[in-house]
């Protein structure tokens, strides 16, 4: 596990990397997100030392929100230890010297692409998200002008458009990400490309939650204690999913499990997509079916 | 014999346009138009390319701002209103539920990126329904109705004929149950059995539902099919009105006169 106590900043760049201009320009947008759960705000997006697609909303939003005494932990798809979470965790280590952590509970900030913690999140932290494609109703109807002014007026029929097709296709709503929710009975908003599995955990959630769209230059927001339901049909109700096997390293049921292929011969394995709640498991003494003796998660079985 | 009443007679036209004018910087659009849809008639409007009519059907359907002149529709709760004054979320309550805008282009009406199905439940879900079952219930019962067979409820429009594809815009138009219905040269583009097929189908459903209708075209025998009454434009004024059979039967203005004429007996 790797935390690490905060360091000193880089002194060429200003903490957190952007100027003060610009994080009080973002605060600004965040602040309004906040007064208006789900409204989509602009933002001028600046350029980031990484590239589109890469997390650069959810970095400025980062960035902008971030104090010295903040404990930062970044994860992508569920995981510490990947390249987009292990880059951006470095980064913010050299231009704002902040502690990181990989443990959900003792972060004070979370910046996520594509998952929302296992572990409850509190009252306190903050889980910035990173966003491709703010717009949910963007595939249904391409024009902008139109589509604010969808929002604008709450003329959200369209968004049924689309899981009627699905259901009309696949027998049931074969949306399984990035799954369309109304927050506060008002705004229909794009959760990014999370599992629709995570849906419910972003209702009446006590943390705060930001998203950034750098590329779109979007901001917006769920404030703690909101109420996000997910789009569904009376007589298809939403089913949030997720696998009936348990973690074959920990054991847990009810989370949500990637599917790993372990051999050429149709062998597959599911694991936590959430390393540290799989790890705090595992250390807690939970065996699953497959978990090597002792080894550390991630290594290879 | 019942006793019954009959229904009573409408005290107010359903439709009032008046005064209206659009200009196109020095160019006339139309000009000074007025005439009054009262409920259950259809009305034609006729004139040759660049007659105003079809800027004329996109200002009284608000799709456009007209420089000046009303227009007035009695709405089922509100009364007769203004519909330019109407506030924009009203308005366009208006025209997903109470009117209907069929294009002489079906793709302009259609979403083509979506089943049939779906076209046609997209303005019940746009005024709140959310059970799938009962909305393809009448998914289906409106393609059965434009003689579309039901199970094509889940091809995309693009898989229809051009013929099939206007009668599933129809459809889609009509499923909330409009009491108004803007046509714009609804059988253009389509060969003559076609159009026939359309025409025999529009007119039974205008008169089964009692809808009202507004059709703008250049080609009189659709008119003489459907419309009880007739304008006639020309340079974006009306040259002529009166009921269908009168105006074709007996045409006064020049132009009018000069148009029944070019029509080729078949």
């Amino acid at each position: 596990m790797t935390a690490a106590a905060p360091t000193r900043a880089d002194p060429d760049y200003n903490f957190a990397y952007l100027d003060e201009q610009t994080k009080r320009m973002i605060r600004r947008a965040l602040l309004k997100a906040v007064a208006i759960p789900g409204y989509q705000v602009p933002f001028a997006s600046r350029e980031m030392p990484m590239p589109y697609g890469w997390g650069t909303g959810g970095v400025q939003v980062t960035a902008a929100t971030l104090t010295p005494e903040d404990t930062l932990k970044v994860i992508d798809q569920g995981a510490d230890d990947t390249t987009n979470a292990v880059s951006i965790r470095k980064f913010f280590q050299r231009v704002a010297g902040v502690a990181t952590t990989e443990a959900t509970a003792e972060a004070t900030l979370i910046q996520t692409r594509h998952r929302i913690p296992e572990t409850p999140l509190t009252e306190g932290q903050i889980l910035v998200y990173q966003v491709p494609i703010p717009e949910p109703l963007r595939y249904l109807e391409p024009r902008e002008t139109e589509t604010r002014k969808m929002h604008a007026l709450e003329e959200y029929g369209l968004m049924h458009v689309k899981l009627y097709e699905d259901i009309a296709r696949h027998g049931h709503i074969a949306t399984s990400y990035a799954y369309p929710v109304k927050v506060e009975g008002r705004y229909v908003m794009d959760p990014s490309p999370i599992p629709k599995f995570d849906n419910p955990k972003m209702s009446n959630s006590p943390a705060l939650q930001l998203f950034g769209a750098g590329r779109e230059q979007r901001i917006y927001a769920i404030p703690p204690w909101t109420e996000v339901v997910s789009l569904d049909f009376e007589d298809h109700p939403f089913d949030p999913g997720g696998a009936r096997e348990a973690c074959a390293l920990c054991d847990a049921r009810g989370v949500y499990l990637d599917e790993v292929i372990v051999d050429d011969a149709g062998g597959r394995m599911f694991v936590c997509s959430d390393t540290d709640h799989c790890r705090g498991r595992i250390e807690a003494g939970h065996v699953g079916a497959s978990a090597p003796a002792a080894a550390p998660h991630g290594a290879p079985a | 014999m019942s006793d019954a009443p009959l229904a009573p007679a409408p005290a107010a036209p359903l439709f009032t346009v008046e005064g209206l004018t659009r200009r196109y910087g020095a160019r006339i659009g139309c000009e000074d138009v007025s005439f009054e849809l009262w409920p259950g008639e259809v009305m034609g409007i006729v004139g040759e390319s660049g007659s105003g009519k079809s800027t004329l059907l996109s200002c009284i359907s608000g799709q456009m701002d007209p420089d000046a002149g009303r227009v007035r529709y009695a709405t089922r709760d509100l009364g007769t209103v203004d519909v330019r004054a109407l506030s924009e979320p009203r308005r366009r309550m208006l025209m997903r539920t109470d009117w209907a805008f069929v294009h002489q282009n079906p793709r302009d009406g259609l979403r083509m990126t979506v089943s049939a199905g779906a076209n046609v439940g997209e303005r019940l879900m746009a005024v709140g329904a959310r059970h799938y079952g009962a909305i393809r219930e009448s998914a289906t019962d409106w393609l059965g109705k434009v003689e579309i067979a039901p199970e094509r409820i889940d091809d995309r429009p693009a898989a229809f004929s051009g013929g099939m594809q206007q009668r599933l815009q129809i459809a889609r138009n009509l499923v909330t149950g409009p009491r108004l219905v803007f046509m714009d040269e609804p059988t253009g583009g389509l060969d003559v059995s076609v159009q026939a097929r359309l025409l025999d189908l529009i007119r039974g459903l205008v008169r089964e539902l009692g809808l009202s209708a507004i059709i703008v075209t250049h080609d009189l025998a659709v008119v003489r099919l459907l419309a009880d009454r007739l304008m006639v434009m020309k340079g974006g004024r009306v040259v002529e009105t009166g009921l269908t059979d009168q105006v074709l039967d007996d045409p006064q203005h020049p132009y009018t006169q000069l148009l029944v004429s070019s029509v080729l007996q078949a």
